[in-house]
């Protein structure tokens, strides 16, 4: 054996991590198309990948790791589901024993043996998967709003993005057998509940698209704002939403049946907005791991090539829009906005009355006392302080972000800058007690500092 | 598939009207389509009687098994092809937007 496909054991298990991330959606998707098995698929792979570690350090990574991949674990399937064929097949036979009590006709076992078997299952000890792509139908089943949220991500990142169990409990703050139980009970809930497996129906369309975007969407937020301890910023976890996202878009364009009312554009929004909020990554945390407010952020540690991508994909939706007379979504909508930081070349550059604009259409689409916070705080930007401060104080009177810790920390900036501060003093005061983290808490007490006495 | 749709009372859901008759029509709906294997209302808990057998003595309790503010108040037997289509009736039912509906699946037991 030639001593150079000896790799090293680190090197071969990012390689079968990254062919499974490519191969799993693909692989999956045929199994389950078959069988209608989910752990049955899952058990395939996982024996694909334990053989892939023990295999590849001796023989070397095969030059298509992904089809010898797909080619394992499609035979321990075939391997798995003729051991239950066997299974019931001695079960049958023991039933059929004289003596057994209630004893099945003789023709059952051949009958069972043959549904087992028949042509559209297996072809020539092979899945025939030659036709559509079914990773659509994964990702759609993986979130469908009869599985809890929670399941919907697990499972969404296991089976479409490929990930290990073990990387996904740590992303998600929990032990690996609890993430483990959790997939198994989702994909026992398929089973049981009758969940179909398919992209579903024309009138089903356009809320299950937005249950897709919705499990992307806060996959990739919890990769921005994660709670592992070693980080504030997930960033792989970010890039296999994006990576998600990209092949959903991929997907959507390639079926051409999910096109219903704008649900396109919202996922091509959806990517952008997530492109330009990823972007700012390497600028959003400081050296000591503290995040780094939008406006002193360092513009040059962007990634502007993901800026230029977001906008270029952004300018696409808003002439598919106009073609077309639909209204603007939320994900557009935020895209938007984020793509008017993005572009700015400092803070006092950017254009806030167009950001204010937009908040005002976001609050039409999806009405939330957040959105109306970040509206009052952007027309502060665009026309001042004052009738800023009048959005901010009506927000409060609402007491809709009643104990939220940004409401009385906008309300102090305002005062603060129309020089009011024995008034802002409070409010810091209180945003302060609220904070929830202690950069943000000492962040604050910085503010309060700078007041006049 | 077979699905049990409990059909339970919430006390936070709009009231349903006394003149509501749209009932009628959801029943009519799933003969329509054949997916009905039966089904009908349930009186309140206050005339149920509850039944245990302990060390083979029979225990008999007035009133239901466990007292809650929601109850069952009804139940239909669907034969249908899969979740959604059980979701899209359930949804249909007059119930669902004065109460709840649990959609349960049928376990057979095959005996």
């Amino acid at each position: 054996m030639a001593a150079e496909s000896v790799t090293d054991a680190a090197d071969i298990a990012a390689t079968v991590d990254a062919v499974f991330a490519a191969e799993s959606a693909r692989i999956v998707s045929a199994i389950v198309r078959v069988t209608g098995d989910w752990q049955l698929a899952e058990d395939s792979l996982q024996d694909a990948a334990v053989r892939a570690l023990r295999a590849w350090p001796t023989e070397g990574v095969p030059r298509n790791p992904g089809a010898w991949l797909t080619t394992v674990a499609k035979n321990r399937a075939i391997d798995l589901l003729r051991r239950s064929a066997a299974e019931r097949r001695a079960v049958l036979r023991i039933a059929h024993e004289p003596g057994a009590g209630d004893s099945a006709p003789a023709g059952d076992v051949a009958r069972e043996e043959e549904s087992m078997f028949d042509d559209r299952q297996v072809k020539d000890g092979r899945f025939d998967d030659g036709r559509v792509d079914d990773r659509l139908s994964l990702i759609f089943t993986c979130c469908h709003p009869a599985l809890s949220m929670d399941a919907r991500v697990a499972l969404t990142l296991r089976t479409v993005a490929g990930m290990s169990v073990e990387t996904i409990a740590r992303s998600f703050v929990v032990s690996e057998p609890t993430m483990a139980k959790r997939l198994v009970r989702a994909r026992a809930k398929i089973a049981d509940a009758g969940i179909p497996y398919r992209v579903p129906p024309r009138e089903l369309l356009h809320e299950r698209m937005t249950g897709v975007l919705a499990v992307l969407y806060l996959l990739f937020n919890a990769g921005y704002s994660s709670a592992r301890p070693e980080g504030l910023i997930d960033t792989a976890l970010e890039a296999e939403a994006v990576r998600l996202t990209r092949l959903l878009v991929h997907l959507v364009d390639a079926d051409g049946v999910v096109d219903a009312a704008g649900d396109r554009s919202e996922s091509v929004a959806l990517l952008a907005l997530m492109l330009l909020n990823s972007s700012r990554d390497r600028a959003r945390v400081d050296g000591e791991g503290m995040i780094v407010p939008l406006d002193v952020q360092d513009r040059s540690r962007w990634d502007h090539d993901a800026i230029a991508e977001a906008v270029s994909l952004l300018n696409g939706v808003t002439s598919e829009l106009a073609d077309r007379g639909e209204p603007a979504g939320r994900y557009y909508l935020q895209a938007r906005i984020a793509a008017q930081h993005g572009v700015a070349g400092s803070a006092d550059d950017t254009d806030f009355a167009q950001i204010a604009r937009l908040y005002g259409q976001l609050a039409a689409v999806m009405p939330s006392p957040m959105v109306e916070l970040n509206r009052a705080v952007a027309v502060a930007m665009a026309d001042g302080p004052e009738p800023g401060l009048r959005l901010v104080e009506a927000i409060a009177a609402s007491g809709s972000l009643d104990g939220y810790y940004l409401l009385p920390a906008a309300r102090a900036d305002l005062l603060q800058r129309l020089g009011r501060d024995e008034e802002a003093r409070g409010f810091y005061a209180r945003a302060a007690a609220l904070a929830p983290t202690r950069a943000e808490r000492a962040h604050l007490q910085a503010k309060t500092a700078s007041l006049r006495r | 598939m077979q699905y049990m749709l409990l059909i339970y009372t919430d006390a936070t859901a709009p009231e349903l009207p006394d003149d509501d008759r749209s009932i009628v029509d959801w029943v009519a709906e799933i003969e329509r389509r054949g997916v009905t294997r039966g089904g009908d209302r349930l009186r309140p808990p206050a005339d149920s009687t509850t039944v245990r057998v302990r060390d083979g003595e029979l225990s008999l309790t007035d009133g239901p098994y466990l007292e809650t503010k929601e109850w069952i108040a009804g139940y239909d037997i669907l034969e249908c092809d899969n979740l959604d289509e059980a979701i899209d009736i359930a949804s249909r039912h007059t119930m669902a937007r004065h109460g709840a509906i649990e959609i349960r699946p049928i376990w057979p037991l095959n005996l």
